[in-house]
């Protein structure tokens, strides 16, 4: 029995050192955003006595961040909008509907997820541009409207729908595509959750296209905004956190309130796959 | 058939878009590394393969390939040993998992950009958490990112860091669907723990390796983010990963065919290595 106890303590010991190291990013982060310049290298480092909430409004005024928020929240809920519409129907195609190609049209699908962003990055610049789209919404929603990943877990998911709710449906002479909008769609309530969720995130972690295709704070997301207010703001180490918790905030929230969809959609992409 | 009009609209969308956006920017991308083209000039000069033969002649594609390889191995085989353990720990009947895994989690949802700027600050040389740790037990720590010697180091701890509770996921789903008999004939034979996590549980779970591995490698050689926001590939070119090479050539200096050429050369490397992990490891069964 006390040979048992001893290990339960072992284990917890080396996980609490672990999950330390995980969070003392944000422990930091947040102390620091809540002290007055004049205390920045005082202890304690990790744990807030000091509340000098003065710091966010002075950050979120010192940058057009009311701007940058507008602008990443449009992007992540228009991109989130399109992937999951846009997947729901192309996976219910793949997975129901009988026309010549389907099978290699669906390798094909699966294929762009081998090709790396970076590859693409030239040539999708280029359209973008002569598209006359750069520092535009258009330039930072529809490139990215589509995710094989998302078409993937949809086709996946309705294959395992049972055709008789399907053919209930089809005797009251119903068309595939009112099937598809009244029951499957419906139906699949935890894939649209778990493919908003990745959408969702994706899109407001995103750096590298909005970097290239924004050229004015008017369009910057919050990431680019960050990554600019960083250059200006490098040790004003007070603001600079202050400004960085509030783009981790709206991550961290939609994480923590669909937690259990998104690792359920992590493993179900990473070992069923 | 009958069927033929109503998947075309349902398809219609996702594969307008893969295919504007993914399949001819793949394809373009390709074609462009034969041009040398500055992306505004009306005309591209067709070079052949000069770009290549420029890309392999340079130092600085060899520096960045070096580093590139350097944060890819590293960062993939450190997150990977550290998912694994805490997998292991977390499998155990013990109070709290939830908790645990959610912040060992966190990291992996945080925008990477945010998290490059609040470990900016952890590195800074005197004031920074990393070296006042350090000085804690008597070491005096490096200017991380200022010294070429240790900046690839401190993005390569970033990046395991956010990686690890992705790898611990993946790794705890695994787990939790080994047979519990496995166990039981391997305690029946006398084996201790390591035995039964080297023998066991290790092999058990080549599948996940493999889909981890392969998926942190490909992340990995693409890394752009996190460089630009730490070092901007500095110092002296000591975090110039290709992600970064691709994106001073493409946006800086406006050279798209040679940019191209680079993307590709990154392409092909990433396709290998993909391939030879499934070679090596036959896909990750552990039947073959």
């Amino acid at each position: 029995m006390r040979a048992r106890r001893t290990r339960k303590a072992v284990i917890h010991l080396v996980l609490i050192a672990g999950a330390f190291v995980a969070s003392m990013p944000f422990l930091w982060m947040i102390t620091t955003s809540l002290k007055p310049a004049g205390a920045l290298y005082q202890q304690p480092l990790l744990i807030p006595v000091h509340f000098h909430w003065r710091n966010y409004v002075e950050a979120w005024n010192a940058a057009p961040f009311p701007r940058f928020f507008l602008n990443s929240a449009i992007m992540a809920v228009g991109i989130t909008l399109c992937q999951t519409l846009f997947s729901g129907m192309a996976g219910y195609a793949f997975a129901r509907l009988k026309f010549p190609g389907r099978n290699t049209l669906f390798l094909v699908v699966l294929g762009t997820m081998m090709v790396p962003f970076p590859v693409t990055l030239i040539p999708s610049y280029i359209i973008v541009a002569n598209l006359g789209w750069l520092d535009t919404y258009q330039a930072l929603i529809v490139p990215r409207a589509a995710s094989a990943f998302a078409i993937f877990l949809f086709r996946q998911f309705f294959l395992t729908i049972p055709r008789e709710f399907e053919d209930a449906a089809r005797i009251d002479s119903a068309g595939r595509l009112t099937i598809f909008w009244r029951i499957a769609l419906p139906l699949s309530t935890p894939v649209i959750a778990a493919s908003a969720v990745f959408s969702f995130l994706f899109a407001w972690n995103d750096f590298l296209w909005p970097l290239v295709v924004t050229t004015s704070p008017r369009m910057q997301p919050i990431q680019v905004g960050l990554a600019m207010f960083q250059g200006q703001y490098g040790t004003f180490w007070t603001l600079l956190m202050a400004a960085t918790v509030l783009t981790i905030v709206p991550a961290i929230l939609v994480f923590l309130l669909a937690q259990r969809r998104f690792i359920e959609g992590l493993t179900a992409g990473g070992l069923k796959g | 058939m009958a069927e033929l009009p109503a998947a075309l609209l349902l398809l219609l969308p996702a594969l307008l878009v893969l295919a504007v956006f993914n399949i001819y920017p793949a394809l373009q991308s390709l074609n462009l590394s034969f041009f040398d083209w500055n992306g505004i000039s009306p005309t591209k000069e067709a070079v052949g393969l000069e770009n290549y033969r420029a890309i392999f002649r340079s130092p600085e594609f060899w520096n960045s390939l070096r580093v590139t390889v350097f944060y890819s191995a590293g960062m993939t085989a450190c997150a990977l040993v550290i998912g694994l353990l805490a997998a292991v720990l977390l499998n155990q009947p013990i109070q709290g998992i939830a908790l645990y895994r959610v912040l060992f989690f966190l990291p992996v949802i945080t925008p990477t950009v945010a998290a490059g700027v609040v470990w900016r600050y952890l590195f800074d040389p005197s004031q920074g958490v990393v070296n006042r740790s350090l000085a804690l037990i008597g070491v005096d720590g490096p200017s991380w990112l200022t010294d070429p010697s240790w900046a690839l180091f401190a993005v390569i701890i970033v990046a395991v860091w956010k990686r690890v509770g992705f790898n611990l996921v993946i790794y705890l789903a695994a787990l939790q669907g080994i047979p519990r008999t496995y166990y039981e004939a391997a305690e029946l034979d006398g084996a201790n723990t390591w035995q039964t996590l080297r023998y066991v549980t290790i092999p058990l779970l080549a599948p996940a390796t493999f889909f981890l591995t392969v998926t942190s490698l490909i992340d990995a050689f693409q890394v752009f983010d996190l460089v630009y926001v730490m070092t901007s590939g500095g110092p002296l070119g000591s975090t110039d990963v290709f992600g970064h090479l691709l994106y001073r050539y493409g946006f800086r200096y406006h050279e798209l065919g040679y940019a191209s050429a680079i993307a590709y050369v990154m392409f092909v490397l990433i396709f290998v290595v993909t391939l030879i992990q499934f070679r090596l490891t036959r896909g990750g069964s552990h039947e073959g």
